[in-house]
């Protein structure tokens, strides 16, 4: 595999070089012989629940982060007991219109209580972004041929919401009373 | 009604930066059709045939004085000086230019109005009863929870991205007037046996390609978990509904796929983690809310007005004005008022900005500056003291605003069709116009009585052609308009999906097609019998015998 340069994401609010790789399977190709390249991966749910042992072993002998990728079918509860494990989980949006990985950001987020990174990648952008962070994500990898340094000032979109979400778990009707 | 604080204008405020923004990315090559398309459509923008068609909202169809003429105002400035009220309490602008619509957003914003969620895949404008907090039968206000569920809904950040759009109604009264069964979420407010209000709750309504009713589930949900239940609700649509085609995509497929039981239980599962939880309302703001629907400052008044009585027996047009367009006020000497938006030569729910403006006037003057957009596209004032009524029906009149066919053929439902709207099919209004001319006859029509009639340009079924006593529906045919009658649908609780009559009809036969079943009616009808009672009582088979009386040659006239 050839060395690529660092790419930027959005992280805690700022562009930061990211060295994760996406793991993604050729068609076909069994979850068990998918190869693990050197260095942080996030691998598809298949290929961690088919080489668990082998990428916690990976992470003790060398020190590698655990990190996963979710497709928006991906039933969340599936890692339910594993959100501990991992330094990353990751949301993929291959289309933005599927607003599936919003409501798994939620579930990860307030009912599975991870609290690690979340991140959404694929066919994201600046308009998607004050929703995203909302939900629980707090990188992006901003979709190809945009730019994440617009995408910077969609935190700021609304300065204020009516729902409880993963950002903010008191509905303004409560904060309104007091 | 329900003003703003800070908060809520903060909100609004702020998307109309957004939109305006967004739009700027858009008109300078930044954002792709694609990707503009979705946002523009949360904002209620269509590109349309003539150009952008601009739908604002009004939410649960209330709308005060000084808003109505914010419409009439954009209207004249910004399109060409009429608008059309939709079937869903909203104002659609058919000739308005992209550049301006940041614009026109935030002059609607000044006073307390926007475009926010009304088409796109998303939940949309909540709509309820244009008779909440008159009506006689209302078991209480489904107004405050409208309210509530727009706060919670309006950029609900988990579901911008919704399989297909989600509409929500609720009804407060023992007659449903919201037809809350053909709705994605049908709420019904009911009080238990201790009082105390809730919701019975049916999902999964809905019109379109694959018509069908609500389906029961939940009997009794308190009201304190109005907004957990929805949001388990909507969230197993959002994870579950299909997004592999967009005709199988509203939640009336998925709980059709599972069953009623299966997705009541689905919910259920995903509701018992959110109960009880932060969102569970609390009475303080529900009070709050209630509060802001408080009913206005009624005068003590005699429930009949002797001028008003004087004036119905003495000029027969107002008595049949009032007969048909003005409805009993729980409030002793009190009357709800339809402002009909029907006529011959104009679109059903068309109305100009003079007619906005002279509406509003009458609202100031007569209805505690207040207004309802109904479901059959008229606008309703609430509360006229009896004794104004004869003034208020001149006034109307010269408005040309009181036809006097509220609930009669004329009165008929019909969505901007072909003429208008990019998904038609077919032409709904031509159709409208030759059976309002046809009927125009004003003894016919009373003698008719009550027949909805509802029309369609396509599958999409903003007219509601299935809930029509004569449901009307624009299909294409390799390139042709035609017209496929229903017959036997109805709103109310014992709302009904029309039945196919059999094959489709030209444009031209349309008018003879309706005189036809009509004149079956006419004839076998028992006394107080209206039409819709007829076709139960005979069924189907005479109107079909009436509708094609020469069953072998019929193909051949209609391809003439």
């Amino acid at each position: 595999m050839l060395e690529q340069p660092p790419r930027q994401i959005i992280k805690e609010r700022r562009l930061q070089d990211d060295a994760w790789k996406v793991v993604t399977p050729l068609a076909g190709q069994p979850a068990f012989d998918v190869c693990l390249p050197v260095g942080p991966l996030l691998v598809p749910l298949a290929v961690w629940k088919a080489k668990k042992a082998c990428l916690i072993h990976r992470e003790y002998e060398h020190g590698t982060p655990l990190g996963i990728w979710l497709a928006p079918e991906d039933d969340p509860t599936e890692i339910a007991g594993d959100v501990d494990d991992f330094t990353v989980i990751a949301v993929h949006f291959p289309k933005f219109t599927d607003g599936r990985g919003y409501s798994t950001a939620r579930l990860l987020r307030e009912r599975y209580g991870y609290d690690g990174e979340l991140r959404a990648f694929g066919d994201i952008g600046r308009d998607q972004v004050f929703f995203l962070n909302r939900v629980g994500f707090d990188s992006f990898v901003i979709g190809e041929g945009r730019s994440a340094e617009d995408a910077l000032a969609a935190f700021d979109d609304f300065p204020e919401v009516y729902q409880a979400g993963a950002d903010l778990p008191i509905p303004l009707f409560r904060r309104r009373a007091a | 009604m329900y003003r703003y604080d800070d908060y809520d204008h903060t909100i609004v405020q702020a998307r109309v930066a957004q939109f305006r923004g967004q739009t700027e990315r858009y008109l300078a090559g930044k954002l792709s059709d694609d990707e503009f398309r979705p946002l523009r459509l949360q904002n209620g923008l269509y590109i349309q045939r003539h150009g952008p068609m601009l739908r604002l909202a009004v939410p649960y169809g209330l709308i005060s004085a000084a808003q109505l003429r914010r419409f009439a105002d954009i209207a004249r400035r910004y399109d060409r000086g009429f608008g059309h009220f939709t079937t869903r309490h909203n104002l659609q602008l058919n000739w308005v230019k992209l550049p301006d619509v940041p614009q026109i957003l935030a002059d609607l914003a000044q006073d307390e109005l926007h475009a926010i969620q009304t088409s796109g895949n998303c939940i949309r404008n909540v709509t309820t009863d244009h008779f909440a907090g008159v009506a006689a039968d209302e078991i209480a206000d489904p107004r405050p929870w409208a309210e509530l569920l727009r706060q919670w809904s309006t950029f609900h950040p988990e579901f911008v991205y919704l399989p297909r759009k989600f509409k929500v109604a609720v009804s407060g009264s023992r007659e449903d007037r919201a037809a809350i069964q053909v709705h994605d979420l049908g709420l019904q407010v009911v009080r238990n046996a201790a009082g105390e209000i809730g919701f019975t709750v049916y999902a999964g309504g809905g019109l379109g390609r694959t018509p069908l009713l609500g389906q029961l589930v939940r009997e009794f949900l308190p009201w304190q978990h109005l907004l957990t239940y929805t949001e388990a609700l909507v969230r197993v649509f959002n994870r579950h509904g299909r997004r592999d085609n967009a005709f199988k995509a509203r939640i009336k497929i998925l709980v059709k796929a599972l069953g009623a039981e299966e997705f009541a239980q689905q919910v259920d599962a995903e509701w018992s983690q959110l109960k009880d939880g932060p969102s569970t309302l609390t009475t303080a703001e529900v009070d709050r809310v209630s509060a802001q629907f408080a009913a206005p400052n009624y005068e003590t008044l005699a429930p009949d007005d002797l001028c008003h009585l004087a004036h119905l027996r003495e000029d027969k047009a107002f008595s049949r004005w009032v007969e048909r367009n003005v409805q009993s006020h729980k409030v002793p000497g009190y009357a709800a008022v339809t402002l009909s938006l029907k006529k011959p030569g104009t679109a059903p729910g068309d109305a100009t900005s003079e007619q906005m403006d002279a509406a509003a006037d009458l609202a100031e003057r007569y209805s505690f500056g207040e207004l309802r957009v109904s479901h059959e596209q008229n606008l309703i004032l609430a509360d006229v003291p009896q004794r104004e009524l004869y003034t208020v029906w001149h006034r109307a009149k010269a408005a040309g605003l009181a036809s006097t066919t509220a609930g009669l053929i004329q009165d008929l439902i019909a969505c901007p069709g072909g003429d208008f709207c990019g998904l038609a099919n077919a032409r709904s209004l031509p159709v409208a116009a030759a059976i309002q001319e046809r009927f125009e006859d004003l003894d016919y029509q009373h003698d008719i009585g009550e027949l909805e009639l509802n029309i369609s340009g396509c599958m999409n079924s903003c007219g509601h052609h299935h809930l029509g006593a004569i449901g009307i529906l624009g299909v294409d045919k390799t390139g042709e308009e035609w017209y496929q009658i229903t017959l036997g649908g109805r709103q109310g609780n014992d709302a009904r999906i029309g039945e196919v009559i059999g094959r489709s009809f030209a444009a031209a036969e349309v008018p003879d097609l309706v005189e036809r079943l009509i004149a079956v009616y006419l004839a076998a009808r028992h006394a107080d019998e209206r039409f819709i009672d007829t076709v139960d009582r005979l069924g189907l088979e005479p109107f079909r015998a009436a509708a094609y009386p020469n069953p072998h040659q019929s193909r051949r006239i209609a391809n003439a």
